[in-house]
């Protein structure tokens, strides 16, 4: 793409890479979490479901402050996690997980959504059947709650693109390691001339939170039509 | 008796109802027959496995499927119930064949192409196997739950209430495919219904049920003519009777014989000779001290009263023992005491050939 700059271009790959990362990864948490809120109930749940939604009501540099105190290069875990080669303070991993930390809330929502409106009488059907509560939750819940597993999916990677105040406050804003989209068109913003930059990268914000909502959209249009047998 | 196929006892509080139900059921059909409330579902559950709660003891021939005194609840899935919703509960993200397949592929089994064929001819669902869920009529989704749950290979089927979501036709298109799960199979079948004429249709055994206690049971044939026992609606009562296919007349009446005494119906598509069983519904039995003369009904049963049970309102139900075996009729108590009908009365009971619904006629008993 000749009419993106290197700092740009550079800003965009790495948005994506830390954005898919954040998703694939606290994917499969989401959906853990998302079936243990809707289906069971445990001393406790509220507190659960309480600190899966801190990230969406606490200021964002608060959750970032946060995560710095725990995977911060002093801090113990963040120590432990560098000594296993797998350093996050200042690094794109870093970014990848106040990314996926951030857009967990909004994951777990949708998820649980359409997991409730799973029928459970077809979940005990499975049961009568011989299936043991993972096979009746991979062969009949998981299925059928997959548009609404997509649309969860979809909205953490947006999230995750255009996450801003925990990112810089956790990783900074070092251009090829952290400075994601978001934190490149403030930089931008910062210098005289660099205006230009700013909106082209806007541009592509919207290009991108564009297609991945139509393409959410067409998924689970796809998915609910073969769910209800047509 | 040998060692029943099913034996249930449930006692505790359940649903806000004292629980009290204990019965041993041999093999074939045992109906469990009650109103809404009188506790069948507390005892679905219990077998099913849905309710990992409940008190008391459940053993399935010799494997015991829960024992609260020794704190046994089998999971579900572990009991082998072929388990028949009322709404089919097909799986909608997959086609007939994989829903009739999905025991097998969960219990990672090889195919067994025998026992599927033989399956799917009795229910006559090949030409469904690619079709989706959503596009089969209501009876023909039940006839697939029904083959999905006998594929599953189970030690017991358990019915509740298969036929009540589907419209008076359907139900004549699936009620043979219960009478040939009682006389083929080897797999004991608890079938839950309200519904007497399902009683007298397909029953082996019943239980009655009231307000979480067993309040009869015994064969179709004992319970059903017991003038005492009237099920939830007084309309329903009707007493069944064995009667074998003798001959089709062409002004379209089949005439059977029962007890050496010809009745004439409405044409019934079975063979000379085979066995049927006919619900008299109590209602449509009119009783007569002298053998009528003139009458356009075309059946007098002779017989004894056996029993006079006078109701609560108006009416009152009585047994006639009669060649045919006993037949229960619906009078009022003014008519008892007009032709002072008492226990060893002789009198005759004339039945209206159309009275007699296709529904309340079905196949051979055992």
């Amino acid at each position: 793409m000749s009419w993106l700059g290197p700092e740009e271009w550079q800003a965009v790959a790495l948005s994506l890479k830390v954005a898919s990362w954040a998703t694939l990864l606290s994917l499969p948490f989401a959906i853990w979490v998302a079936h243990l809120l809707a289906r069971r109930d445990f001393p406790g749940k509220q507190v659960v479901n309480g600190l899966v939604h801190l990230p969406l009501i606490l200021p964002p540099v608060v959750t970032g402050y946060l995560l710095l105190l725990t995977f911060g290069g002093t801090a113990h875990l963040g120590a432990l996690l560098t000594n296993l080669g797998l350093p996050l303070a200042f690094r794109w991993t870093g970014a990848a997980l106040a990314a996926a930390i951030m857009g967990f809330p909004l994951m777990v929502r949708a998820i649980r959504l359409s997991i409730e409106a799973v029928d459970t009488h077809l979940e005990a059907a499975a049961a009568t059947l011989g299936a043991s509560r993972l096979q009746v939750f991979a062969t009949v819940t998981l299925p059928l709650a997959l548009p609404g597993i997509i649309a969860g999916a979809i909205l953490g990677f947006a999230k995750a693109m255009g996450e801003f105040g925990a990112t810089i406050t956790f990783v900074a804003n070092i251009p090829g390691e952290t400075r994601t989209l978001p934190s490149a068109i403030y930089s931008f913003l910062q210098v005289p001339g660099g205006e230009t930059a700013a909106v082209r990268l806007v541009v592509i914000s919207i290009i991108i939170a564009m297609g991945a909502l139509i393409a959410s959209e067409l998924l689970a249009r796809r998915v609910s039509k073969r769910m209800e047998g047509a | 008796m040998t060692q029943p196929a099913l034996s249930v006892q449930l006692t505790g509080q359940r649903n806000g109802f004292l629980l009290d139900v204990r019965f041993d059921a041999p093999p074939g059909l045992t109906v469990l027959f009650g109103a809404s409330g009188s506790g069948k579902t507390s005892v679905v559950n219990a077998v099913a496995g849905l309710d990992q709660h409940a008190t008391g003891r459940i053993a399935l021939g010799g494997h015991v499927l829960m024992d609260s005194a020794t704190n046994l609840h089998l999971p579900t899935q572990d009991r082998r119930i072929g388990y028949i919703f009322q709404d089919a509960r097909l799986f909608p993200h997959m086609n007939v064949r994989r829903n009739l397949d999905y025991a097998r592929r969960i219990a990672r089994a090889p195919l067994d192409t025998t026992e599927w064929n033989r399956v799917i001819d009795m229910l006559g669902i090949g030409h469904l196997l690619d079709r989706r869920t959503a596009n089969l009529s209501g009876g023909e989704k039940q006839r697939v739950a029904i083959g999905r749950a006998l594929l599953a290979k189970p030690r017991l089927i358990l019915a509740d209430e298969p036929l009540a979501a589907l419209d008076e036709a359907r139900k004549q298109e699936i009620l043979p495919y219960f009478e040939r799960l009682r006389d083929e199979g080897d797999i004991p079948v608890l079938y839950v219904t309200h519904a007497a004429s399902e009683v007298a249709r397909l029953a082996t055994t019943v239980v009655a049920l009231d307000q979480g206690g067993v309040v009869k049971q015994g064969t179709a044939a004992d319970v059903l003519s017991d003038p005492s026992f009237i099920p939830g609606d007084v309309r329903s009562v009707g007493a069944v009777i064995e009667a074998y296919v003798v001959t089709h007349h062409e002004d379209g009446l089949t005439e059977l014989e029962a007890g050496g005494i010809p009745l004439h119906l409405p044409r019934i598509a079975r063979d000379p000779g085979t066995r049927l069983r006919v619900r008299i519904a109590a209602q449509d039995v009119i009783l007569s001290r002298d053998k009528p003369k003139g009458l356009s009904a075309l059946n007098c049963l002779p017989g004894k009263v056996d029993q006079v049970h006078l109701g609560d309102g108006p009416g009152a139900v009585l047994s006639i023992k009669t060649p045919a075996g006993r037949i229960l009729a619906r009078v009022t108590k003014r008519s008892v005491k007009a032709m002072s009908l008492t226990e060893g009365v002789q009198l005759h009971a004339i039945i209206k050939t159309v009275a007699v619904a296709p529904g309340d006629v079905g196949g051979p008993k055992d």
